[in-house]
């Protein structure tokens, strides 16, 4: 069994506000190995976004990682000064953002702002070796050299997604968190930008954490998936399993609810509304909109734990957890048929 | 007889020449009240569209008719019965409101210019059973700020307001692409339910096929200003005969892991704006079929059967539709329902 490249621990973020505690990520546990492809998806106001900027040590105030370890390799992320970690990140865990548009630097072109975060991480380059490296990135994400040569307003939606991503693989990185890269695109450029995210990580065998709410992309992408709702993990399996036979009466209506072929005009809305997480309710956080609460669901806050062979949930309809291990990957590769290409 | 929306070969190009939308046409009857899906990616000119059934943009050249009446040349008392029989309802939901007032008063005005109601008993009674249509608490949502609800109550909010009216004709502009994936449907319902129990026809803007081929009963598929393909929705997306609506639906990640995405091959090109595709097809650059006659003339629409069009020349046997009678397609609703991917007879 291959060891984990990232191992989230008991993660808690928390953002002290005039209003008071918000619960941002409660209790997060999970592994991921490397080459591998995770979902994280909820709905806005889960936590999803706040994880991955945990991971990334880039909370800031009045936020705060409250509890947990980060392990990169052997490495707690949490421990290190805020000059190691900036080291760390774009090297060993690299972002790419959700609005491209606003990501890139204006008045710098391409090519520069590529040189730019091999230069701040000191590669022990040249300079030739390193605008090789940046042309080579390019070429990667399928843009033409050229390109490097613009600014960011000569590039289109998709281009300039690209380039980003070129940014975020210059410097060959283990984890690559990605939040919702393609939100802002047209399904065709979304579809061209997943498919060189795919390949360009398969190429370098790094992991990458994919960010978003379009559970359609999840499915079509990512080989397990993790399910947050109201800042805590409610479910995390294979995204086989996690389609066909999900756990949690959450994942379950968000299934439900999606637009597949052959069920036209049937609609399948979860009642009621997510909690705020700066008043989170006792108990299980989604007992107020499940069809399934028990009077203990409101009393008891259920572990995350394993019901079926990697196959995490935290709801009390599974009594028989049989462990409390952090949640890992699958035992050695992923099931047949849900490795994406 | 007139019909409800008529978009008379309407061209649209904006100041610097960017042209929007290309002869368009199509018109649709208040008889029986459909939802019809305008659907394209960015820069087809579905949003064009939209804002021009609405009134707030004008064709450059050809006619915007609402009840027979030109939008254009509207006396102010058709102008006041079009602001109330057609409704709007935008994408994003944190921008429709302003934040200084509560959230009341996106339904307190409408009722107020339209004289809807006697007394404020009255009005709060609209204002009430509105938001329960909608699948909202009034108690929950009735005097609070913008801020205090979430993207997904304000959306039904929005739709609650439009619904108040009792309007004939609703444009919804991405309804659902801002709301998390778990209220969606509850929003598409609401829809569904204005279309069936008030007889709303929906002009269901979107670039999203899965929406759309879950809410809408006819489709009409844009590229770059021109019609690509258009017919009863089960037909076009289950079995898309068009190149581009081919591609299109080949590249949507459904939620299923039985299908496999992306089978086609992305066809990229700069030849996209090159003065083949501005004299022939749109589509000409980019298609894995192209022949030389596509890129002399655009083609006209196909009629494959009698609720399913394209524009394309692969179907150049077919009898062909000319573009005024696009509107004839959404007429009448099939009483069942083809099982998805049943052949139409045509092969390419």
């Amino acid at each position: 069994m291959t060891k984990p490249i990232l191992r989230v621990e008991d993660l808690d973020v928390q953002y002290y506000t005039d209003a008071g505690v918000v619960y941002a990520n409660n209790h997060i546990n999970f592994e991921l190995r490397p080459g591998e492809r995770l979902g994280l998806v909820g709905e806005s106001g889960s936590g999803k976004s706040t994880l991955a900027l945990a991971i990334l040590r880039m909370i800031k105030p009045p936020g705060k990682i409250a509890a947990g370890h980060i392990m990169l390799d052997d490495i707690d992320l949490v421990t290190l000064s805020e000059e190691e970690m900036r080291q760390t990140r774009s090297s060993q865990i690299s972002m790419v953002p959700q609005g491209a548009m606003n990501s890139l630097n204006p008045v710098m072109r391409v090519k520069d702002q590529l040189l730019d975060t091999m230069v701040d991480h000191d590669m022990g380059l040249t300079h030739p070796q390193m605008e090789k490296l940046a042309i080579d990135a390019l070429k990667a994400v399928e843009l033409d050299p050229r390109v490097g040569m613009m600014y960011p307003h000569e590039l289109s939606g998709g281009m300039k997604q690209r380039a980003c991503i070129a940014i975020a693989i210059v410097m060959a990185p283990k984890v690559i968190i990605a939040d919702e890269p393609t939100s802002a695109l047209d399904v065709v450029t979304q579809r061209q930008v997943m498919q060189t995210i795919g390949r360009i990580q398969k190429e370098m065998g790094s992991a990458v954490i994919l960010i978003g709410h379009d559970m359609g992309l999840m499915a079509q992408f990512v080989d397990r998936l993790a399910v947050m709702y109201a800042g805590k993990m409610a479910e995390l399996g294979s995204v086989q399993d996690i389609f066909t036979e999900p756990l949690h009466p959450y994942t379950q209506m968000l299934i439900d609810s999606l637009p597949v072929l052959g069920k036209r005009g049937v609609f399948h809305g979860i009642p009621g509304i997510t909690p705020l997480l700066r008043d989170l309710p006792p108990g299980c956080v989604f007992h107020d909109r499940c069809p399934h609460a028990m009077p203990i669901c409101k009393e008891v806050d259920p572990a995350f734990a394993m019901h079926t062979p990697n196959h995490w949930a935290a709801c009390h309809l599974y009594p028989n957890s049989a462990s409390n291990e952090v949640a890992g990957a699958i035992s050695g590769a992923v099931p047949s048929g849900t490795t994406k290409s | 007889m007139s019909h409800l929306l008529e978009v008379r070969q309407v061209t649209k190009i904006f100041k610097g020449g960017t042209k929007a939308l290309d002869n368009i046409s199509f018109f649709v009857e208040d008889d029986k009240p459909s939802i019809i899906a305008i659907a394209g990616e960015s820069g087809s000119g579905k949003t064009t569209l939209g804002m021009m059934a609405l009134g707030f943009v004008m064709p450059t050249m050809g006619q915007v008719l609402y009840a027979g009446h030109d939008l254009q040349k509207l006396s102010g008392r058709e102008s006041t019965n079009f602001r109330k029989e057609v409704q709007a309802v935008f994408q994003d939901p944190f921008a429709a409101y302003n934040p200084f007032y509560k959230v009341d008063h996106i339904m307190e005005v409408p009722i107020a210019n339209f004289h809807l109601a006697k007394s404020e008993a009255e009005a709060r009674r609209m204002m009430e059973e509105a938001l329960v249509s909608v699948g909202l608490r009034p108690e929950e949502t009735l005097g609070r700020f913008p801020h205090q609800l979430s993207g997904g109550q304000r959306q039904r909010m929005a739709v609650a307001r439009a619904l108040l009216l009792r309007p004939k004709l609703l444009v919804a502009d991405e309804p659902v692409s801002m709301v998390d994936a778990s209220l969606r449907a509850t929003i598409l319902e609401s829809l569904n339910k204005l279309n069936k129990e008030l007889a709303v026809t929906i002009l269901y803007i979107t670039h999203d096929l899965t929406t759309a081929y879950h809410v809408c009963d006819f489709i009409i598929v844009l590229y770059r200003g021109s019609v690509m393909e258009a017919g009863e929705v089960d037909t076009v997306i289950g079995n898309p005969q068009h190149p581009y609506t081919q591609l299109l639906i080949d590249s949507i990640p459904w939620p299923d892991l039985q299908r496999q995405w992306g089978q086609q091959e992305i066809i990229t090109t700069d030849e996209d704006k090159s003065s083949a595709s501005r004299t022939g097809c749109k589509f000409a650059g980019r298609c894995p079929h192209v022949m030389d006659k596509c890129k002399v003339s655009p083609p006209p629409l196909y009629q494959l059967d009698d609720q399913h069009v394209a524009a394309c020349y692969l179907y150049d046997n077919q009898p062909v539709m000319r573009g005024e009678q696009l509107g004839t397609l959404f007429k009448s609703k099939r009483s069942t329902l083809p099982a998805n991917g049943v052949a139409t007879g045509v092969v390419p």
